[in-house]
């Protein structure tokens, strides 16, 4: 089971493409209807270079991996006792289509509530680009319910 | 999109909301795809009820972009330097979601005015799925000009924009 010596642990980084079909798919599924968010001609009109990835796109590359639940089954955690309790984004440079990012993370903190019975874990993934330049960086707290426990926060 | 000024913000400002239709089985489906996050949970009627949930309920990430959308549909997403949300309660198939969006504080910081904004996911009850904040930058007034700021010289580009009513002014740092 994770606890605080998993503080500091990283992970392999790994790399992935953004891909202008897959940021349409995300814009329907998610009710956008900007042009510049789905067309390319009209991202380039409203002075992007392409189309735009939306503010939280990002985190779903992060789970282009083949079991991007690796990290969950490295430090001993049960998924169907997983529950995402929250997550930020800093910004520092726009991400486009044609963009390569890499995404490394750590394990930044490790804390229990309720006498233990709930473990929030705390995975910082810097997002950086082609160039190693800091595009975005993620913070996901989840929270670990213990097996005795009964309702999360 | 014309973006608001600093100065024409006021703490209580309510952003335009966003209204969207109830949550349908189609939309997880979509978003499973365009998200890349398959945890069938979220899309599978039978697995959801094999773990003890009435049906499949929304990503949490869903909602996130939700107000993503709602935040950069009234400023420029380069003008988002900071986004968080705490995940409260589940959004169920058929709940009707309402995002809005608050301005809570004005405050200058490394040379950059922004407004805090406090953002949140509700049903029609009024039930808050997500609550979260939102940093953006702004120009410090509305001159269609650059502007000097402490340390940053903010330029404000105007085009032509056919499909809205006014020029379109976009703040890169």
């Amino acid at each position: 089971m994770v606890d605080t010596a998993d503080i500091g642990r990283t992970f392999p980084p790994h790399s992935a493409e953004v891909e202008a079909g897959r940021l349409r798919l995300f814009a329907k599924a998610t009710g956008e209807t900007r042009a510049e968010y789905l067309d390319e001609a009209a991202a380039r009109a409203a002075g992007h270079p392409s189309l735009p990835a939306p503010p939280t796109f990002a985190i779903c590359l992060d789970l282009e991996m083949p079991d991007p639940f690796v990290w969950f089954h490295e430090l001993g955690i049960d998924l169907a006792n997983v529950l995402h309790a929250s997550q930020s984004f800093r910004y520092f440079a726009p991400i486009h289509a044609g963009d390569r990012l890499t995404f490394a993370s750590r394990i930044d903190d490790v804390f229990q509530k309720r006498g233990g019975a709930l473990t929030f874990v705390v995975k910082v993934t810097d997002v950086t680009d082609a160039k190693g330049a800091r595009v975005a960086e993620m913070r996901a707290t989840i929270v670990v319910r213990s097996a005795s426990a009964p309702n999360p926060p | 999109m014309m973006i608001c000024a600093f100065d024409a913000v006021n703490v209580g400002d309510a952003l335009p909301p966003i209204m969207l239709p109830p949550l349908t089985r189609t939309t997880l489906a979509l978003y499973a795809g365009g998200s890349g996050d398959h945890n069938p949970i979220h899309i599978d009627s039978d697995f959801a009820r094999a773990a003890g949930m009435p049906d499949v309920f929304a990503h949490g990430m869903l909602s996130m972009a939700w107000l993503g959308r709602l935040l950069t549909q009234w400023a420029p997403q380069e003008n988002l330097r900071e986004f968080s949300v705490r995940f409260a309660a589940m959004t169920q198939i058929g709940e009707q979601i309402v995002c809005t969006g608050r301005v809570a504080e004005k405050l200058e910081r490394d040379g950059e005015w922004l407004i805090r904004v406090a953002v949140t996911t509700a049903n029609h009850t009024g039930e808050v799925k997500l609550a979260g904040e939102a940093l953006l930058a702004l120009p410090k007034d509305q001159g269609p000009f650059a502007h000097e700021l402490t340390g940053t010289t903010i330029g404000i580009s105007v085009a032509d924009n056919g499909s809205d009513n006014g020029p379109k002014a976009r703040v890169r740092t």
